[in-house]
């Protein structure tokens, strides 16, 4: 594809420069005794009415035909980009101003704007290129309106409109950088309607004049006797569809170019091989899951966010998944729902969801007891719902299509799930769609929906993230009552470990892609034995604690998610790291019932702050 | 009007045209910031506190009331007056992530700042830039970067590079810390207070992270629906807060210290009122746990607006009931949060030794 582009790009600068020159003579010559010939060996193409030889014109003819159409089109760009651009940079009221001249000057068809202009500034090739300009004009200001409304609206331009830089810095420095690629791709094309445009014009005996010619003008000369003589008609439509075609795969190629930049290498990795660990299936477990790995292809290489997870859930238990950004927490708990997208590649020894091993079940099998077995909530409610269908609707869906629930007898569960959340108005509720609730309301109905089919399993990623902490203690009143009243497990995601301590029963904590440390809930603030636990915990301000001294920092960065080095994924701002703690990784075990540590040597018991609370524990 | 050099707000009131009519976003608020001090704002989403923020640099004109900086007003929607403003109050954003260009480098971003109102050569520059990062504690090898090479935090110091770069007289922090790990908030935290007491500016600290104001300001004010229901000392409203909104915000933030969240704080009640149209007389009184939806003879809540009788107090709670001063506050006292029945009391004492 990009071969081709470029050989035929390169045919047409090769003609366009040499094509003069070479042919320029040849084609100017008449000769009176061959006019109007069809094509002989002589003259392929035949000749015109003065005996021209014709494919000496058409070649000769290709620097005439294009530098029009590409000046119309770098003429055209620059005028409606600068004036779509400086919709982004003006204030209000010269902003809507200028959108409305934009408008107005669409509302006419580029073509007859083109023809009437070209008639106004002369029939002439200049004439021709500034009506073509004049006619193009809006359709990039429109484009560029349209982007530059994008990053016009970005905190980076109003934080630079904060910092009172001038326009056109905001213009030049801002606001074009972030746009030139589609532009540059739209102007290719352009540039292609834009030749197509002017042959029109040249055929119409509005653009170029002879005795100079063009494409568009042997056209229409060769269209007097094209039922005699087709070649000479043919031939320069061909030559201007060649042209067209090949500034259409230059847009292409650009966007491609973009695209590619933007889309994740795929990854060469070897899969590996799930070695199978025989352990008995318990009845109390919802889901266990052994050694989890997942491997992302993305834009800066291949990332393993996921390194090795191994977590049990038992029936009616709130565990809460906390880390920080980048510890891969998300990812975890989307690779145990089977949610992640198809070129991220997940393995595991053991992934048993309600007894059942993963590997037993067909895909379909699969499919279907994820869907009745378990449901998510995620941190923004509207990407769970569609914005245009009802909530009803939405809500009785998955009962009615899996468990085959009368319309009727949904509509009845989905009252009483919503009655139970809080939201009383339940049939007003369900004749609403999302947009019409609140942040706080539509979790709500999330909680709601994703308990209609009594899942076993509840997975919650930061489902109060974007809500208010008054809101925040409502959403998790609910969650606890959701898995007491149904015993639904509940994996609660996320990085607020105050929340986490506060609401849930057991606390896993991640760090680089691995859980480094399993412990009861209320034992996180002063029990905590791995050294990242214990200095996240101390990070934590405690409104009732006094103010000084301020709260821990943890130095140093995460570890590179694509980095392949063994040891502990802490080691490199362990306070207290051994020799080994940089070659050999350490695993989760169990330290007493209850409390699992991934780490060689796990604090004792005392913890290096809030030594008041420990005391009190200890007496 | 004596600002000191701190930033004075006085009467602001900001409306934005909703889909059905005016919103009164921000409606008639007071408020003073001296030099070289902090103010936190305190409110849920809806409470107009960011709409402030973008209404005191000018993203979001005020429609009437007077914002002055060291005593004098920046008004005015010219780019002239945009830039008198711009060298005065400098504002950094919620998220680091948007707030800086993704194709500058830091040094680009930093320079472009420094050099906004002043004209620096090469060498100047330079020098500037390298002030600028060690100010925000980065290291010089950080400059050639580009944002999306750098940490949350180190992105987050970036954006505050470029806005102290100007040398503002008022800085406001909008949401600072919630975009970052917990694990670096405290950092953040430090090195502004650190900046603000080289730097000597105004700071009005914007968020909805109380530990996180607490850690910072001198001073909290509280919003609710447009208005600030509560303004005092960071100790004296955090220990001993006096409205209810106040006290139902402290009760409901998680702690991690087990048992300290007590059971007999009621939720709030419903949802935050529609701003188009606000309640009368008191804006909390649909939802107040001590108001007259549960209280009788409280009736004076709907009808009266409490907001003149507090102005002008040391520790003003706009509030015809307010809770008494020495009312301990609610985080602090040990209440077994069995709020649900389903838990087994969680006081220390029994934790497995
Ligand atoms: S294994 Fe070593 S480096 Fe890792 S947390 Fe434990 S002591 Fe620190
Ligand atoms: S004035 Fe009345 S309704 Fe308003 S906060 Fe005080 S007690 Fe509640």
């Amino acid at each position: 594809m990009g071969v081709i582009t470029l050989a035929m790009l390169g045919s047409l600068a090769v003609l366009a420069v040499a094509g003069a020159v070479v042919w320029g003579q040849q084609a100017d010559r008449p000769d009176p005794s061959a006019v109007l010939r069809g094509p002989t060996a002589g003259h392929p193409l035949g000749t015109d009415r003065l005996g021209r030889d014709l494919l000496a014109r058409l070649l000769a003819a290709t620097w005439p035909s294009l530098l029009p159409a590409v000046a119309a089109t770098l003429l055209g760009a620059a005028a409606g980009i600068t004036l779509g651009a400086l919709t982004a940079v003006v204030g209000g009221r010269a902003a809507r101003l200028l959108g409305a001249l934009i408008n107005l000057l669409l509302a006419f068809p580029a073509l007859l704007v083109a023809m009437f202009f070209a008639a106004l500034f002369g029939a002439g090739a200049g004439g021709a290129v500034f009506a073509l300009a004049v006619a193009c004009a809006p359709g990039f200001a429109r484009i560029t309106q349209t982007l530059a409304a994008q990053v016009a609206g970005t905190d980076f331009m109003a934080a630079a409109r904060v910092l009172g830089l001038r326009r056109h810095r905001l213009l030049l420095r801002h606001v074009l950088p972030h746009i030139a690629e589609p532009l540059m791709l739209n102007t290719a094309v352009a540039a292609g309607s834009a030749l197509v445009a002017l042959s029109g014009l040249s055929f119409l005996g509005l653009g170029v004049q002879p005795p100079s010619y063009d494409w568009g003008l042997m056209l229409s000369q060769g269209l007097d006797r094209i039922y005699t003589e087709p070649l000479p008609a043919v031939a320069p439509g061909i030559a201007i569809v060649y042209a067209t075609v090949a500034f259409q795969l230059l847009g292409e190629m650009l966007a491609g170019a973009a695209v590619r930049q933007a889309r994740p290498r795929p990854e060469e990795e070897p899969v590996a091989h799930a070695a199978r660990a025989d352990r008995p299936a318990s009845t109390d477990h919802v889901l266990e899951v052994e050694d989890l790995r997942v491997v992302l292809p993305t834009a800066d290489g291949v990332v393993r966010p996921v390194r090795g997870v191994t977590l049990t859930l038992r029936r009616g238990e709130l565990v809460g998944l906390v880390g920080e950004s980048g510890s891969g927490k998300s990812l975890a708990a989307l690779a145990v729902a089977d949610l992640l997208p198809d070129d991220a590649r997940v393995t595991w020894t053991t992934h048993r969801f309600l007894g059942a091993d993963a590997e037993s079940l067909t895909r379909e099998q699969r499919r279907r007891q994820l869907a009745t077995g378990m449901a998510l909530i995620f941190q923004n409610p509207a990407s769970a719902f569609n914005p245009s269908l009802r909530l009803g609707r939405q809500m009785t869906e998955a009962v009615r299509a899996h468990r085959g629930t009368p319309r009727a007898e949904a509509v009845e569960q989905a009252l009483a799930q919503l009655q139970r959340v809080g939201l009383p108005a339940g049939r007003r509720l369900l004749r609403s769609r999302p947009f019409q609730l609140s942040g706080g309301q539509r979790q709500r109905v999330a909680i709601a929906a994703a308990s209609m089919m009594r899942p076993d399993l509840i997975i919650a990623d930061e489902p109060t993230t974007a809500l208010d902490v008054t809101v925040q203690r409502q959403i998790m009143d609910l969650l606890r009552r959701v898995r007491r009243e149904d015993a639904t497990a509940i994996l609660f995601i996320s990085h607020d470990i105050a929340l986490v301590a506060d609401a849930c029963d057991r606390v896993l904590v991640m760090y680089g892609g691995t859980i480094v440390e399993n412990l009861p809930a209320r034992e996180l603030a002063a029990g905590a034995r791995h050294p990242y636990t214990r200095m996240l915990v101390a990070s934590v301000p405690d409104l009732a604690a006094d103010r000084d001294p301020p709260p821990l920092t943890i130095e140093g960065g995460p570890p590179d998610p694509c980095g392949t080095a063994p040891g502990c994924p802490f080691h490199d701002r362990c306070p207290h790291r051994l020799d080994r703690c940089a070659v050999d990784s350490p695993v989760l075990s169990p330290l007493r019932p209850e409390h699992e540590v991934a780490c060689w040597r796990p604090l004792p018991a005392a913890p290096l702050g809030g030594a008041r609370e420990t005391e009190e524990v200890e007496k | 009007m004596s600002g000191g050099g701190g930033l004075t707000l006085y009467e602001v009131t900001v409306r934005h045209q909703g889909p059905f009519g005016p919103i009164t976003a921000v409606d008639g608020v007071s408020l003073e910031v001296p030099r070289g001090t902090t103010v936190g704002l305190v409110g849920e989403s809806g409470s107009g506190k960011s709409t402030l923020a973008r209404a005191i640099v000018g993203l979001d004109p005020p429609c009437s009331g007077r914002i002055a900086v060291g005593g004098r007003e920046y008004g005015g929607r010219r780019e002239a007056d945009r830039r008198r403003l711009g060298q005065q109050v400098q504002l950094v954003f919620q998220d680091p992530d948007t707030a800086l260009d993704p194709r500058m480098t830091v040094r680009q971003s930093i320079a472009e700042a420094a050099g906004a109102f002043v004209r620096l050569d090469r060498r100047g520059r330079e020098q500037r830039v390298g002030e600028l990062l060690e100010l925000v504690g980065l290291d010089a090898g950080c400059a050639g970067r580009l944002p999306r090479q750098l940490s949350g935090g180190q992105r987050q110091r970036v954006a505050v590079a470029r806005a102290v770069a100007v040398g503002p007289a008022v800085l406001i922090a909008d949401e600072v810390t919630s975009a970052l790990d917990v694990s670096v908030r405290a950092a953040l935290l430090a090195m502004l207070r650190d900046l603000q007491r080289r730097m000597g500016f105004a700071m009005l600290f914007i968020s909805h992270d109380l530990a996180a104001v607490r850690q910072v300001a001198d001073a909290v004010a509280v919003m609710y629906l447009g208005r600030i229901v509560e303004a005092a000392s960071t100790e004296s409203l955090l220990r001993g807060p006096r409205h209810p909104y106040t006290r139902t915000l402290l009760s409901a933030v998680p702690s991690l210290h087990a048992g300290r969240r007590p059971a007999e704080e009621p939720l709030l009640a419903g949802e935050v009122p529609d701003p188009a149209s606000p309640p009368t007389g008191c804006r909390f009184h649909p939802r107040c746990p001590v108001g007259p939806a549960r209280h009788a003879g409280r009736d004076v809540c709907a009808v009266r607006d409490p907001q003149r009788d507090a102005a002008g107090k040391p520790h003003r709670a706009a509030c015809h009931f307010p809770y008494r001063a020495d009312d301990r506050p609610p985080q602090a006292r040990r209440v077994p949060p069995d709020d649900d029945g389903d838990r087994t009391p969680r006081t220390p004492g029994d934790l497995p030794s």
